[in-house]
């Protein structure tokens, strides 16, 4: 059973890193909407992630789920807890999604310009929340002895938190920059470039800040690394992807900074699964009132069902969508916006 | 104001928003897959200019569904915690399920519908539409497994006050989940097949685009005919069901206060809780326990059979269900209509008939509505039948005023939803199918690209 939950908590992580990877460079594109205003370049980014954005969006949904499946404790605290935060990213994915659709169905500037912003915040916000929820989970939070929520909104924005939602915005804009560079040429891919160099600094200055604070607020976040120092292979992933990044920038190679990127993004989910094993959700007031992967998941049958079910599926699931991207990305090349009246819409649908 | 009431309006308002498009999309997928393998089949390039145009509303119709449906899932945990603490073991499962084996499917090859038109295989692009259709039929399943075990839960035991699972299979087989998924299923045939209808009319009747009016109309009045001609028996099918593990529920449809044998099937009448009887009694004598238990004198129990504080309110389960099964007996006969004009060969030019199609776009739409309306009112006051009040199912730690706050945040943003929803459909639909395909995008090799 123990180790069932441990496989879990794996499981669980290894969706969420699937939603960043992949999602995340959708997200960090629309956030990186907002720096530009040629529509042709718009187009061109939006058109990158035509195609992917909505599957891409299902490993959040199938994060969600596999939290409820296995560890509905967790999905009830921690949806409860967060509700307003929630709500919020909620709006702004449900914005960026129509958005993303309705964006290109009409010609007329205002039309866009409109669902332009709807697609560049509805990006930017859960972009930041997802760290700052990120930041309380792994600072704690505080819950009563049936781990009930008992703090408010406002002391979800406490400015550790915040710190984690800067790494995260900058985190899913370089994602989405070095994307961007694989996938264009000439004056956007030299301003993809400048991109990803500045978010590339916001991530090592926040990764920096955040882990001495880490460090000298919540020390327990750094016992298993101790206990087993081969963890510590998980941290130095992070660095040595964040190293690569700039490196992989200078050579020029197309897709080398997007694989930087991937490295750091995984590095950082196994070095926060690594600090919080085998907690969930700690709590910050009595450390006994935290959930974690033995009080909160479900029983040994659900457990091992959902696993075969996941064994099954996921193949199953990467396998469709590595042929749609091959089949796109492959096509993608060369691709130029070109025709003068930009207005035109591209796609038409 | 009361947080249960409150988390009660919010999980209506959003569920009820939402449902307006995936039956649609449903049905609308299973169209656009016949047009698909006809063009397939006979490379006429009328089939793809069908599928095309379709897919173009299907398009917009499925983001905003698709976006309406992530509320759903976080609102499990953000409204309703204590529910998803007591049913988490067995309720997370299948909406896990759905993620990896339907909608993955569904938007991953969605996006080749949508953006892969000249850059996938004519083979690929038809087996992407096949897999949409599955993914989102797959969809509903997992969704309606999930919420027919609410209805009638199975497979379970209480360890610690929470429903634990002992079977998987009996649990996803649970007595309701066959005839409420068939009966879902074919309720989304149907609205699709109504949309399509209804807007091949509007072109007939503006004598527009009429080889592609026509072609679309005798493929969805098929569909449309054969899925609520259908419906009559998964209808029944599901009655049969209610009557037998939810009574209470099937008293309410029916507005049957007091326990009776032979009970008559009511056409109509008005039901008054408080008096407790149903005034202005229309009905088909014996039909009910005909219908229900297959045998004219069975009794059939009354509302008052029940103890006081598990009875479901009666008047909006009544309304709700008979305008439904009015509605699904206009279906067939309107549908039938249809055909008998088809065969006089004057199904094209009939305006009476036409002018009826277009109005009747709503009607499958309100009759899905009033569908659940029945299912989940009637199933009031458990939020798991039997097992966990609904009361006691909310977030007790979230407080009225956030609660509140969303509602209005929710009712404001799908207000913007459907109104820009509905001006695209009424742009795409003047734009026409024959604009279809103007692509600008251009790769190297100068075919366009996009739809």
């Amino acid at each position: 059973m123990t180790t069932l939950q441990s496989i879990w908590f794996v499981l669980v992580g290894v969706l969420l890193l699937g939603y960043t990877l992949l999602d995340g460079f959708d997200l960090g594109v629309g956030s990186l909407y907002l720096f530009t205003k040629d529509p042709k370049e718009r187009e061109r980014m939006l058109y990158s992630i035509g195609p992917f954005w909505d599957s891409n969006q299902v490993w959040l949904l199938t994060g969600g789920g596999a939290i409820f499946a296995a560890f509905p404790m967790v999905y009830a605290t921690v949806f409860s807890g967060f509700y307003l935060a929630l709500m919020l990213v909620l709006f702004a994915l449900i914005f960026r999604a129509v958005s993303l659709e309705f964006q290109h169905q009409l010609d007329t500037p205002g039309w866009r310009k409109w669902w332009d912003i709807g697609f560049g915040i509805g990006s930017l916000l859960p972009s930041i929340l997802f760290g700052v929820a990120m930041g309380n989970i792994l600072r704690g939070v505080p819950l009563d002895a049936k781990a009930n929520f008992i703090g408010d909104f406002f002391g979800l924005l406490n400015p550790y938190s915040l710190v984690l939602g800067l790494l995260s915005c900058s985190m899913f804009a370089l994602h989405g920059a070095t994307f961007l560079y694989a996938q264009t040429d000439g004056a956007l891919k030299e301003k993809t470039r400048r991109w990803a160099r500045t978010a590339w600094m916001g991530l090592v200055l926040f990764f920096i800040i955040g882990t001495v604070w880490s460090l000298a607020a919540t020390p327990r976040l750094f016992t298993n690394f101790f206990d087993q120092p081969l963890l510590f292979i998980l941290p130095l992933t992070v660095i040595v992807g964040l190293v690569y990044v700039p490196v992989a920038l200078a050579k020029g190679k197309p897709l080398t900074p997007f694989l930087a990127s991937s490295l750091t993004i995984a590095g950082l989910w196994g070095t926060i699964g690594a600090s919080l094993f085998p907690y969930m959700v700690p709590a910050i007031n009595d450390l006994s009132n935290s959930l974690t992967i033995f009080n909160a998941s479900s029983s040994e049958r659900t457990l091992t069902v959902m696993l075969i079910l996941a064994l099954i599926g996921l193949p199953i699931v990467l396998t469709y969508t590595s042929y749609i991207y091959r089949t796109f990305l492959k096509s993608n090349k060369g691709v130029t916006v070109t025709g003068s009246k930009s207005s035109k819409s591209f796609s038409n649908m | 104001m009361d947080v249960v009431l409150l988390s009660r309006i919010q999980f209506a308002l959003t569920a009820g928003f939402h449902f307006i498009f995936p039956p649609l999309t449903i049905g609308m997928a299973w169209l656009i897959f016949i047009m698909q393998t006809k063009f397939l089949r006979s490379g006429d390039e009328l089939y793809a200019r069908m599928s095309r145009f379709w897919l173009k509303l299907f398009a917009i119709s499925f983001v905003v569904g698709v976006a309406t449906g992530i509320t759903m899932e976080f609102q499990f945990g953000t409204n309703w915690s204590e529910y998803s603490r007591f049913v988490g073991d067995i309720f997370g499962g299948p909406l896990a399920a759905e993620g990896i084996f339907a909608f993955f499917l569904e938007s991953a090859f969605m996006g080749v519908l949508i953006w892969g038109a000249n850059r996938v295989s004519k083979k690929m692009y038809w087996f992407s539409s096949l897999m949409v259709a599955v993914g989102s039929t797959l969809s509903a399943l997992w969704i309606i497994i999930a919420n027919s075990w609410q209805q009638t839960p199975t497979a379970y035991h209480i360890v610690n006050g929470r429903a634990e699972l002992t079977d998987f299979w009996a649990a996803i087989m649970n007595p309701s989940t066959v005839p409420r998924y068939l009966h879902t299923v074919d309720g989304a045939l149907i609205t699709g097949a109504f949309f399509v209808i209804g807007i091949s009319a509007y072109y007939l009747l503006r004598q527009r685009h009429l080889d592609f009016a026509k072609e679309s109309m005798k493929y969805a009045l098929i569909v449309a005919l054969a899925a609520s001609l259908v419906q009559l028996y998964f209808g029944h099918m599901h009655s049969v069901q209610v009557a037998e593990t939810q009574p209470e529920k099937l008293a309410a449809l029916e507005g049957l206060f007091e326990s009776e044998k032979g009970a008559s099937l009511l056409i109509f009448g008005i039901p008054d809780e408080k008096a407790g009887v149903t005034h202005f009694r229309i009905g088909i004598p014996k039909a009910l326990s005909l219908l229900a238990h297959n045998d004219p004198e069975a009794e059939v129990k009354g509302l008052q059979a029940f103890p006081e504080d598990e009875r479901p309110p009666v008047l909006m389960p009544f309304l709700s269900f008979h305008l439904m099964v009015g509605l699904g007996t206009f279906f067939i006969l309107f549908t039938l209509w249809g055909l008998w004009l088809w065969k006089k060969d004057t199904l094209w030019t009939n305006r009476t008939f036409l002018t009826v199609a277009l109005w009747s776009i709503p009607l499958p739409f309100i009759a899905n509505e009033v569908g659940w309306i029945a299912a989940e009112v009637g199933r009031q006051p458990w939020i798991v039948y039997k097992l966990l009040k609904t009361v006691d199912g909310i977030s007790f730690t979230v407080p009225a005023w956030q609660i509140l706050a969303s509602i209005i945040l929710f009712v404001a943003i799908y207000i913007l939803l459907f109104v820009t929803w509905f001006f695209l459909l009424r742009k795409k639909l003047d734009a026409g199918p024959e604009e279809a395909n103007s692509g600008v995008i251009r790769n190297v090799s100068g075919t366009g690209v996009g739809l």
